[in-house]
């Protein structure tokens, strides 16, 4: 019996990521491409920060999902073009918000990028995935993963995460 | 691949590897709780960066080289990472001394230190060697982020107190010297550069300066010009203090050979 393309699709198009839970592999970007190697089928994936633990358990869930429903793929890694925030969907960003973490805006030009920031001030506002105000502040640049920095909403006095766009 | 081009992939993941050990020091100990987590993610990207970097070595040379044997099985002389980046987190003291870990020579360290990033993995990016490209669009990212985090705490420990002012200077007076190496010819990067693999790092330093100089106006403190001897870690020539660093990270894994879990 051969698997398609569509039935790999299917079996993971709801595994979630092991560090937001909320919101699915492919919603997040991670999950590239599904397509017939050589060698049989492959799952293509993009791995998002250097340094980010969950990337060791992303591929076992994978494995274990696929192996679950008889499926044999080879899971393939692949960094360019490198994993970006903006490849996560509009209905991923939705559930972020919804799960109490602020949605990254988009990523800079490369042309307008700047090299570091004099006044954080001046940096677009991030809105309280709460109660909607843009009055926050970044307490720190990183929060409890990389991908994440830390903010205080001044209206409704709650601490947020921040998904920083990457 | 030439040893030459191996080497210089080495310098690259060398240097991301001695950094993030040096820096997971502060895991657990950090000044307060953001900081000791902001360093621990800081050390988790380099790592990161040094484990692609390695694959990438492992994969070239074949055989039994895995990325563990090039971080756990190479001794002192055989790291090409820069000499600044395996000094312990205080003053000149020798390699055995004990003193308290100070945050103004760490915070120095990875100011002076993701500037260079932030400019060579940009330029990086359009390396002929497209897995080493691919890598540096990656950790052009995280430079990024390591930059703006040292540069803030910077600005404030050198606008800050009498205190942090002081420490952060003396941090500043020790460090920059090292940074000489940067800018150092090695046979490794030439080799590299000919090849269209490497960054010409000469070709950064304006921007290198007017990154670090713009930072030191804001935080107040002042640059001295910089001499006397110039470093080679980045040839195997290394200060007392690496083979310390290596002690530690390496002997679980020269205890317990081919070990996994």
């Amino acid at each position: 019996m051969t698997t398609t393309l569509e039935e790999v699709w299917a079996a993971l198009e709801d595994l979630a990521d092991p560090e937001i839970p909320v919101i699915s592999l492919r919603d997040l970007g991670i999950l590239r491409e599904v397509r017939a190697g050589a060698d049989g089928l492959e799952v293509v994936i993009t791995p998002t920060y250097s340094g980010c633990p969950a990337m060791g358990q992303i591929e076992d869930d994978l494995r274990s999902t696929l192996e679950k429903r008889g499926i044999s793929a080879r899971i393939v890694t692949r960094l360019a073009p490198a994993w970006t925030t903006d490849w996560i969907s509009e209905a991923g960003k939705e559930k972020l918000r919804a799960y109490g973490i602020a949605p990254p805006h988009a990523t800079p030009a490369a042309s307008t990028v700047v090299r570091f920031i004099a006044s954080p001030a001046k940096a677009e506002a991030v809105p309280c995935p709460r109660c909607g105000s843009a009055n926050t502040v970044e307490t720190a640049h990183f929060g409890s993963t990389a991908c994440k920095a830390l903010y205080r909403c001044e209206d409704c006095r709650e601490p947020f995460d921040y998904f920083k766009p990457y | 691949m030439t040893s030459a081009l191996t080497d210089y992939l080495l310098h690259l993941a060398d240097n991301a590897l001695v950094l993030g050990q040096r820096n997971a020091e502060w895991c657990g100990h950090g000044p307060v709780l953001e900081e000791d987590i902001a360093l621990a993610n800081v050390s988790l990207d380099l790592i990161g960066q040094a484990r692609l970097l390695y694959q990438l070595v492992a994969r070239r040379q074949g055989g039994d080289a895995t990325e563990d044997t090039l971080a756990y099985f190479r001794d002192t002389h055989e790291f090409r990472n820069y000499t600044l980046l395996e000094l312990p987190h205080h003053g000149p003291l020798s390699g055995y001394a004990q003193a308290s870990l100070d945050y103004g020579t760490t915070i120095v360290r990875n100011f002076l230190f993701s500037a260079l990033m932030a400019l060579l993995w940009e330029a990086l990016e359009n390396s002929a060697y497209a897995d080493l490209a691919a890598i540096a669009a990656k950790s052009l990212k995280e430079a990024r982020y390591h930059l703006r985090h040292s540069r803030d705490w910077l600005v404030r420990l050198g606008d800050g107190t009498d205190e942090s002012h002081a420490r952060a200077q003396a941090a500043v007076d020790h460090l920059l010297p090292y940074t000489q190496e940067f800018w150092a010819d090695s046979p490794a990067e030439s080799a590299a550069i000919a090849a269209g693999v490497g960054a010409d790092p000469g070709a950064l330093k304006a921007d290198w300066d007017a990154i670090v100089d713009a930072a030191l106006a804001e935080a107040t403190l002042r640059r001295l010009p910089s001499g006397g001897y110039v470093p080679k870690g980045k040839l195997g020539i290394h200060s007392e203090h690496l083979g310390y660093l290596l002690a530690e990270m390496q002997s679980l894994a020269r205890a317990h050979p081919n070990s996994v879990w």
